[in-house]
């Protein structure tokens, strides 16, 4: 019969169709799967708590030691320092072109600012590497310039574009009725924007924050040119010091053994720092929704 | 008479918010200049004909870059054909056949999370998945910056798809079409500007990708035709930018490719743009 | 139906270009390795393209470690290194080919007025042991180490000469030989360790011992600091036809001319 066959047809397409929708499920248990696997294997033979929380990484040493807490301290630190620089300039600016910016500054800074966004990271790598390091150098009077320091400048930097882009849409999205009863009540235009629409804003700010911090977190090219690529611990913010992305991008290549284990179960951690990262903010979200 | 005078306090607190405002918006604008000015500067003196249409020559001592267009070409065509069947394939399953609210959610949360996933897992899983079996070449870079821009395809062509109204389904519904004929006749075709914008933002993303291509398409300055570069290790420019100021030294190569690398940016920038203004003004018709 | 046969044609192309995809297909030379070697193996591959049209020659710069394994991997035709390899390499079923000497120069920006050393006071200045230009004659600034990362042969050869395996303490340890001319380049104070053939005039190559390091003294042997450059492929395997025929080129005499254009002695 006619309807059989075009349910049949139909069928087939619905499950290929189902099967394509599938397919982003299936990518992220992929990519879960394989950094497990791989990365379990070093975890066992260091031990967890030598692991995470050893404080030398000397992977080709005869005496081999693999702690990455050095790692792991820079990579919180760095990604801290960025917040600190790029989160205020962001957050100001993303005001200003929200609501006091006449429509054509806007618009001419909206699209500088996607500029920004689409610039490859290996630009921001290469002015850091030649414009900021010695300045660095020269400004502190530093033997060398290649620092958590000049990491975190870079870093923010970058974070920069997406955290004023997505503070202006959730700014912009603040109901006018909110904004024209404070000014009823008698506050100052920049008094309204500030006390009122940011904190009405909040919630999309803070996920711009939160996707900074997943940016600045997972950046590996830009970073891997200025910090000096040394395993040390960052006692201090001139020290040259190696990134969790950095020390799996420049060691991987010619590792082996249980050095090539141990890179990916650095992978494994930074994977999970981000899933812990992606959680806080769904659960802050949801919490925020139901207020 | 009414004292409109503000208290201290709050002059005080308006002062502080304006100076804080303009320093950041000054910021921003010198730094943008700042970052476009210097490598404009730097870099358009090495950008010659020559350069751009040469490969490189160690027995010449020349330095082309026409291979590393060349793969970030290919590279990009070939990652585009393969993600868009697939993305336009999910997102319209989820916005057509899905009922189920649950695996709507996990679905879309499973694209959110393969968005926020930094650059360099993508190498690493690249190189597990596909350089280990079919050693470094520029498929294996496709096909792992397929798996990074599922989320932007998928999203883009969602986005679309939603604004198909429904009335133009019901219509081919009640004429008798099948649901298939209904999405490839009706809404695919609605959908276009979405799918339009998804390839340009698609491909400002692959062109400046390097850390996700180290470990699967390699660096190498072959010269190569489509097919045979697919197969073989070749660097984009954006790896070709960082083996020239890392690997080599050669800043003036580095500063030309990044010279290159911003004007293809405003070029791609620009493009969408355009294309979002005018399927705008098109539906708004 | 337009699109469902659009759609094949991309899958069908994909399978092609997949099955293509093995590693050392017809006329393919595939090399792997050595930072150092970089000028030396892209020169002799370029005029093997230029005397063999239709051959294909790839040059991946990993560094040494990188290039060993990826020959005893499978992933390269012919490996890259810039120091021998070690007994636990060779147990491994891969052996050495020796295409080259290279000395290992010592570089300080060309600001320093220090001019030569000693290898003993080099080993100091590495260890540790000398932390200011001043003992040395030079200016009163800290010295800052530049070195390489662990797999590379160029610090492999520096540390076994210098006697200092495993005890450098650096403040960049950079993946390159071009990088570290960069670093040494752009800090007055620093001081580093490159392959001879690469060096540029933005650094300064310093006199170990009072002998100059140039072609001449590598040859003789007065300059000390030099290593091999090595073609490493597997003991058992036998060569693909355009690798053994690019692995013959490389090792005649025909290819001395290039070899020592570059600034490198030929070991044939």
């Amino acid at each position: 019969m006619i309807k059989g066959k075009k349910d049949f047809s139909e069928r087939i397409i619905h499950g290929g169709f189902l099967l394509l929708g599938l397919l982003t499920v299936s990518c992220v248990l992929t990519i879960t799967v394989y950094l497990i696997i791989s990365g379990i294997p070093a975890i066992k033979e260091i031990g967890l708590v030598n692991f995470l929380f050893g404080t030398e990484w000397s992977s080709t040493a005869a005496n081999a030691k693999f702690g990455i807490l050095p790692f792991l301290l820079t990579s919180i630190y760095g990604t801290a320092g960025a917040i600190i620089l790029g989160v205020p300039i962001g957050f100001f600016a993303a005001v200003y072109l929200s609501k006091l910016a006449p429509p054509k500054v806007r618009a001419v800074m909206e699209n500088a600012v996607s500029l920004l966004a689409g610039i490859p990271s290996v630009i921001y790598g290469l002015v850091g590497m030649i414009v900021l390091v010695p300045k660095i150098r020269e400004l502190f009077k530093l033997p060398d310039g290649a620092s958590l320091l000049a990491a975190i400048f870079v870093l923010s930097i970058m974070i920069l574009p997406s955290i004023i882009k997505i503070s202006m849409t959730a700014l912009d999205a603040v109901p006018k009725e909110y904004e024209d009863a404070s000014l009823a009540l008698g506050a100052t235009p920049i008094e309204t924007y500030f006390r009122v629409s940011v904190v009405a804003a909040r919630s999309g700010i803070a996920t711009a924050v939160v996707l900074g911090v997943g940016r600045a977190i997972g950046e590996a090219m830009a970073v891997m040119m200025v910090c000096g690529s040394a395993p040390n611990m960052p006692d201090s913010l001139f020290q040259s010091v190696h990134f969790l992305t950095t020390i799996v991008g420049s060691e991987m290549a010619y590792s082996s053994g249980l050095q090539r284990q141990a890179l990916f179960s650095i992978a494994l951690v930074l994977f999970m720092f981000i899933m812990l990262i992606n959680a806080v903010l769904k659960f802050f979200l949801q919490e925020n929704k139901e207020v | 008479m009414l004292n409109n005078q503000l208290s201290a306090k709050r002059t005080h607190y308006l002062v502080l918010m304006k100076a804080l405002m303009a320093l950041s918006v000054i910021f921003m604008i010198m730094l943008v200049l700042f970052l476009v000015g210097y490598v404009l500067i730097k870099g358009i003196p090495f950008v010659t004909p020559e350069f751009l249409s040469s490969g490189v020559s160690y027995l010449n001592e020349r330095i082309g870059i026409l291979p590393n267009i060349l793969n970030t070409v290919y590279i990009i065509l070939a990652t585009l054909m393969m993600v868009l069947p697939l993305g336009v394939g999910a997102a319209v399953y989820l916005n057509e056949y899905a009922s189920n609210k649950k695996l709507v959610n996990s679905i879309e949360y499973a694209a959110d999370i393969l968005a926020g996933i930094p650059s360099i897992i993508y190498g690493l899983v690249g190189m597990l998945l596909f350089s280990n079996h079919m050693g470094a070449c520029l498929l294996a870079g496709a096909l792992t910056l397929v798996i990074m821009n599922l989320p932007v395809i998928l999203r883009t062509t969602q986005e679309s798809l939603k604004t198909v109204p429904q009335s133009y389904r019901d219509g081919a519904y009640a004429l008798g079409a099948g649901k298939w004929r209904v999405i490839r006749t009706v809404v695919l075709p609605g959908c276009v500007d979405g799918v339009i914008t998804g390839c340009i933002l698609a491909t400002g993303r692959i062109m400046g990708e390097s850390a996700a291509l180290l470990f699967t398409a390699g660096f190498a300055h072959a010269l190569n035709g489509f097919l045979q570069g697919l197969q073989s290790a070749g660097a984009t420019l954006t790896v070709a930018l960082y083996l020239y100021a890392k690997v080599e030294g050669e800043f003036d190569v580095a500063f030309a490719i990044a010279a290159v690398l911003m004007l293809l940016t405003v070029l791609v920038n620009f493009c969408a743009a355009f294309v979002g203004k005018y399927y705008k003004r098109r539906n708004s018709l | 139906m337009k699109k469902l046969v659009c759609m094949a044609i991309a899958t069908m192309a994909l399978l092609g270009c997949l099955t293509g995809c093995s590693k050392s297909s017809n006329g393919v030379v595939s090399t792997d390795g050595s930072t150092s070697m970089a000028k030396v193996v892209g020169s002799l591959g370029e005029a093997f393209q230029n005397n063999n049209p239709g051959m294909k020659f790839t040059y991946n710069a990993t560094g040494s470690g990188s290039g060993i394994k990826a020959v005893q991997e499978g992933r390269c035709d012919i490996g890259l290194s810039s120091r021998s390899l070690k007994k636990d390499e060779k147990a491994q079923g891969l052996q050495e080919t020796v295409l080259a000497y290279d000395g290992i120069a010592i570089i300080v920006n060309p600001q320093n007025n220090i001019s030569d050393l000693t290898v003993a006071q080099i080993a100091d200045i590495y260890t540790g042991k000398i932390t200011n230009w001043s003992k040395l004659g030079g200016s009163n600034a800290e010295i800052v180490l530049i070195g390489r990362e662990a797999g590379s042969g160029t610090r492999d050869g520096f540390e076994s000469i210098a006697k200092v395996n495993n005890a450098c303490k650096y403040r960049q340890e950079l993946s390159s030989t071009g990088d570290v001319i960069t670093a040494v380049a752009g800090n007055p104070h620093a001081i580093g360790y490159a392959s001879l053939a690469s060096v540029k005039k933005s650094v300064k190559a310093l006199s170990i011992n009072g002998v100059i390091p140039s072609e001449a003294t590598v040859k003789d042997g007065s300059y000390a600091v030099q290593r091999p450059f090595v073609l490493v492929t597997k003991k058992d395997k036998a060569l693909t036809d355009p690798a053994k025929k690019f692995f013959d080129y490389a090792i005649s005499r025909d290819a001395n001319k290039i070899i020592t254009a570059v600034g490198v002695v030929p070991a044939n």
